[in-house]
């Protein structure tokens, strides 16, 4: 029985090895600077909690084989149950450690908090972000251009997503560039990312949001700044418009949905939808 | 004090020591839909807010009343406490408590009267979010006021059978928790909902 | 007449119909053997209409595996789903039942799982720990176990009749709005919790007065088992929270039933604070659920090392700080709402305290096996299994509180893989642990221990095999309650591994199962006959197994932390003969499962929207209330001679 137990252990980990080595890892490959901070504060932070964890597996380990009944050359203390020095060991040291990620903790959520703009030479590039059932709907208001299912923007250029929604909570997510931030009917709300290479990314919503939430995926595409332009004209000879008729249209329930260019966008659409929340009358 | 004496001793102190623990879990459902309130309060969308509702001396003379009501079944508990063995002790006991459900049936006479009111004028639950609370804090406090009116008429049957025991004694206790509770609550509705809403 | 009930609430699609066939069948075989073999009066006189806490621990617990069974279906059916909805196909469940089972998934281990097992364990164990002779509120004990089978089988029935929630275990508005969630699933839901809420609710006021006022005499609180301790914890806990999830769960009906404001998304309604509330519940809930498991820990690392447990006042203390921290965390579970930098690494490093005691508690374990002579029985199995996983499992919850790195985590697969690391290394070893540990006190014999041990090693390495993956896939960005996998991920391999991980431990289900088929069949060979199967320290190992149902004929006085130990080793034994004395007792009653079968009729049109009987329902309950309240011959003596004649047996 131990040789298979061994043998499974072993084998399983060389397959995880193999396998985390073959695939694209996500949050662990990050391809923008807000994804890279994050994966290194997850690594950082696992680290130092190893400096306790360890040390408990490796007690666990020799307690268990050392002090098991059969084995009478062991100490056997059966009254002893105190020790200051002890405690005062197992007391201080997590309270360190949990210390020093306490202070990473109030450093970094200031840094990366997801209203906080990216600081850069190249001005930023807004694009507004409506969670629906069960797509996800981009508008570009510089450009004038909307999409579905897909968003485009230039590398190391700061984007400025503001998010909301016509549709149950759900959360605006790209593990390759950054965290991810609730998407609210009713609610603005920010997320600043960067990508600084060229790619696709996958993109999903993070929060269960009805019957056609597995099929809410979208690509976000990184390129430079020539090809962004160009696929911006390129949107623009698009056949469909988003006017207010063809938006209601397109927030009626869906799954599934194909990705879709609109070569124009009706005026303040974003914040007519926030608004429809807000304001009693508000028809639209 | 003979063995049986002390156990039911005992086990009023306990039923009533229980009955706290219940009231402090009463107190955090209370909090929980104040906390609520206070995140709605503002959020009219475009209906009625606080100010445009509430009538300060209606709402006086509700807690007024409230404030009687405590004041009477202290006057029951008095005499159930102290004075268990006098002649017309059952009777006073009985008296004061018909008393305390009379301005209850009156305070809840008082808040239908003024939910009625409040839909006619197109201010019902359904206007807002601030309005949902309103109704729901003001109208779980009466329900509360409801229930504890029903456990005095059945205390008081109790009382009428069988007499001032220690066991209704115990319960004219609880009880008497409850409703000097619900008083307190109803203290803070009338501070933070209808006072600070009329500001 | 009937509300909103047609004919059309009952399921067309096969699996479901397949699911309820199951059920139905499995129920009429009960009755049908009950009916066979005479049994009925028995059930009712010594089980239905029981106020001994033995037997209403044995109930709760029974629930319980019974619900594991339909919890853990729905876990194999979400991972078979995984695998085979990939790319082009779609599996064999459309969304809208997919939703429906990962939703219950949640519900039912939660909430009729855990839970009773956690009020099982504490209506076995607590009154005999702190020997007392039964709880503060027997027929109040009854009631609230049956409002809990009340809420099990409402949401049974929406198996059925129906439909359940597809809105994932805590139904967050607006999803589960009127708007977005128009049919009944969530109302089932709603009052389903509701009605088990209330039992909970009042359980937790019971064990908190049997704590506070039973103990016997010389019990100091310093001197309580950690079990007891961690009980009472998990209790003080239960009154203060149970409240907020009635008031929240209150409103999301107000807000369906009548139309009211409170969580839409418009009208002034505010989405938002339904997430604040459920969670100022729902996180101090998991502490409700693992602090107890911690106790029996304590109980069963010293009893299997020999030895006295390491830092009792420590234990105590860490318990204590646990619960209070418990308040202050809740935020944590929604770092991505957007409540800001300071508010979120606030909620951040309150957390992460937590992980302080709790790292010392598991020091103090580790030190009680220092120097002890350690038995290999299953219920330490249990226990240095909980040691390994349940530090991974809060390892990766410090990881989840760094407010930045959840923003990658949150609502991963690699969430789902902590908590359950911590819920199923923690709660369920525990339970697991404590229900073998104790099974010969309340049976009188003792579990097979081959088939524990086998069962318990299914278990581990299935979770592990089972979770790992989970682990990985969430870094690679695959969230939870996906239906269907888009080709091209790459996420199949993992999935396939999980599932060989579900499927492990489903064979440790099937040796649990086995266990206890094997255990009652050779309950002779396996007695126990001094009532310290163990040689344990506590109060319940003096009493027989099982115990007479007043547990003690004498109530004991204490002198230390380890009465029974102090009593083995002649230290405070009274030397003259026991006189004995009349006994009071509660007498059993059905109110209890009336009120609850009320309850059950009042959630039922409640949810059907049939108005006349949610009106009986609501008559019914203040009725059997009021005249259970007019009933003034609740208990009885028992005569000294008898129990004298019942101790005499026993040392026969």
């Amino acid at each position: 029985m131990r040789v298979i137990f061994v043998a499974a252990v072993v084998g399983l980990t060389i397959f995880f090895g193999a396998y985390i080595g073959s695939h694209n890892m996500g949050v662990f490959n990050p391809k923008g600077i807000i994804a890279l901070a994050e994966m290194n504060l997850i690594i950082t932070t696992t680290l130092l909690m190893l400096i306790v964890v360890i040390p408990v597996f490796v007690l666990l380990a020799v307690f268990v084989w050392r002090y098991r009944a059969s084995n009478t050359k062991a100490k056997y203390t059966p009254d002893w149950h105190s020790n200051r020095a002890l405690e005062i060991i197992w007391w201080t040291i997590p309270i360190i450690i949990i210390s020093i990620i306490a202070g990473i903790t109030w450093t970094s959520s200031h840094e990366l908090d997801p209203y906080k703009p990216i600081v850069s030479n190249v001005p930023p590039i807004t694009i507004q972000v409506v969670a629906l059932d069960w797509k996800w709907l981009f508008i570009y208001p510089e450009q004038n251009i909307a999409t579905v299912n897909f968003v485009q923007f230039p590398k190391d250029t700061p984007v400025n997503f503001k998010i909301t929604a016509d549709a149950p909570m759900n959360s605006f997510w790209i593990p390759q560039l950054a965290g991810q931030i609730y998407a609210m009917a009713g609610m603005d709300t920010k997320l600043h990312i960067v990508s600084n290479e060229e790619g696709e990314y996958a993109g999903v919503s993070a929060n269960y949001s009805g019957f056609g939430f597995s099929g809410m995926k979208f690509i976000a595409k990184a390129t430079s700044k020539e090809e962004f332009d160009k696929w911006v004209k390129e949107v623009r000879q698009s056949p469909n418009a988003l006017s207010l008729d063809e938006y209601n249209k397109l927030a009626k329930k869906s799954r599934n949905n194909e990705v879709a260019y609109y070569s124009s966008v009706a005026e303040k659409l974003y914040t007519m939808i926030i608004m429809k929340y807000m304001t009693p009358e508000m028809d639209m | 004090m003979t063995k049986e004496t002390l156990i039911h001793h005992n086990a009023g102190a306990r039923n009533l020591f229980g009955f706290w623990a219940y009231i402090m879990s009463d107190a955090l459902l209370f909090a929980s839909i104040f906390a609520t309130y206070a995140v709605l309060q503002n959020n009219t969308f475009g209906g009625p807010s606080a100010g445009d509702l509430f009538s300060m001396p209606f709402v006086l003379v509700e807690t007024l009343i409230l404030l009687a009501s405590s004041f009477t079944y202290g006057l029951a508990s008095l005499h159930a406490h102290h004075h268990r063995n006098e002649e017309n002790c059952k009777r006073k006991v009985i008296f004061w408590l018909a008393i305390t459900f009379l301005l209850g049936v009156l305070f809840l006479a008082m808040e239908v009267f003024e939910f009625t009111k409040l839909f006619q004028e197109g201010a019902g639950f359904q206007r807002s979010g601030f309005l949902s609370a309103f109704f729901t804090l003001v109208g779980t406090h009466g329900l509360h006021v409801t229930a504890g009116l029903l456990w005095m008429g059945s205390i008081t049957a109790q009382v009428i059978r069988h007499g001032i025991t220690e066991r209704t004694v115990n319960k004219i206790a609880a009880l008497g928790l409850f409703w000097h509770f619900l008083y307190i609550v109803w203290i803070f509705i009338f501070t933070f909902v209808y006072l600070i809403g009329a500001i | 007449m009937l509300g909103n009930l047609t004919f059309s609430a009952i399921p067309t699609d096969p699996i479901t119909i397949g699911g309820g066939a199951l059920m139905i069948l499995s129920i009429a075989t009960i009755v049908g053997l009950l009916t066979y073999f005479k049994k009925w009066k028995w059930l009712w006189t010594e089980w239905l209409t029981s106020v001994d806490h033995k037997k209403i621990g044995v109930m709760y617990i029974i629930l319980a595996f019974v619900m594991i069974l339909r919890g853990f279906s729905d876990a194999i059916m979400m991972r078979l789903q995984q695998v085979l909805s990939v790319g082009d196909s779609t599996g064999f469940l459309p969304p809208e039942h997919y939703d429906q089972i990962f939703t219950a998934h949640g519900v039912i281990m939660i909430f009729f799982v855990a839970m009773p097992l956690m009020f099982g364990l504490f209506n076995l164990v607590v009154p005999l720990q702190i020997g007392a002779r039964d709880v503060a509120y027997p027929f109040l004990n009854s009631m609230s176990l049956w409002l809990t089978v009340a809420g099990a089988v409402l949401v049974n029935l929406s198996l059925v009749v129906g439909e359940f929630a597809a809105t994932g275990w805590l139904a967050y508005p607006p999803l589960s709005g009127i708007v977005y969630s128009p049919g009944v699933g969530v109302d089932y839901y709603i009052w389903a919790l509701q009605i088990a809420g209330v039992g909970s609710l009042i359980s937790g006021i019971n064990f908190f007065v049997t704590i506070l006022m039973m103990r016997c005499p010389g019990m100091t609180l310093m001197r309580m088992p950690v079990f007891v301790w961690t009980a009472f914890s998990s209790v003080a806990l239960v009154i203060i929270i149970f409240p907020i999830l009635t008031a929240t769960l209150g409103m999301l009906s107000l807000d369906r039933l009548l139309g009211m404001h409170f969580f839409t998304s418009d009208f002034g309604g505010n989405a938002m604070m339904y997430v604040n509330l459920i969670w100022a519940w729902g996180h101090p809930e998991v502490y409700v659920l693992v602090l107890p498991a911690f106790g029996i820990f304590s109980e069963v690392v010293s009893a299997f090392s020999q030895k006295k447990l390491f830092g009792y006042t420590t234990m105590i203390w860490a318990t204590v700080a646990i619960t209070f921290f418990s308040f202050l965390v809740w935020a944590h579970h929604f770092f991505t709402m957007g409540a800001g930098a300071n508010v979120n690494a606030f909620f951040g490093i309150m957390t992460m305290i937590i992980a302080i005691p709790t790292g010392v508690k598991v020091f103090n374990w580790l030190f009680t096996m220092f120097r002890g002579r350690i038995i290999f029985a299953s219920p330490m199995l249990w226990t240095i299994g909980f040691i390994f996983t349940f530090t991974i499992g809060g390892m990766t919850g410090v990881l989840l509180s760094v407010p930045v790195a959840d923003f990658q985590l949150h609502n991963s697969l690699f969430l789902i893989a902590h908590f359950h690391n911590t819920i199923i290394g923690g709660v369920v070893f525990g339970y697991f642990a404590g229900i073998t540990y104790w099974f010969p006190k309340i049976f009188g014999f003792k579990l097979n221990e081959r088939l524990g041990k086998a069962a318990f090693w299914h278990w581990i390495v299935g979770f592990f095999v089972a979770f790992v993956p989970l682990y990985i896939l969430g870094l690679m960005g695959m969230t939870r309650r996906l239906s269907h996998i888009d080709a091209g991920t790459g996420w199949e391999p993992l999935l396939y591994v999980s599932m060989a991980g579900v499927a492990i431990i489903g064979i440790g289900v099937v040796l649990q199962i086995l266990q206890f088929i094997i255990s009652i069949r050779d309950r002779k060979k396996n007695l126990d006959v001094t009532g310290d199967p163990w040689n344990g320290r506590t109060l319940e190992w003096s009493t027989s197994s099982p115990p007479p149902f007043y547990n003690f004929a004498i109530i004991p006085t204490v002198h230390g932390r380890h009465p029974f130990w102090d009593m083995k080793h002649g230290v405070g034994v009274p030397q003259e003969k026991p006189s004995y004395e009349d006994i009071h007792m509660p007498r059993n009653t059905a109110m209890g499962l009336y009120i609850a079968c009320a309850g059950f009729l009042l959630g039922f049109s409640l949810i059907w929207h049939i108005w006349w009987l949610a009106a009986m329902g609501i008559f019914g309950i203040v009725a059997l209330v009021i005249i259970r309240s007019f009933d003034y011959d609740t208990d009885y003596y028992v005569p000294a001679a008898k129990v004298a004649k019942i101790e005499k047996a026993r040392t026969k």
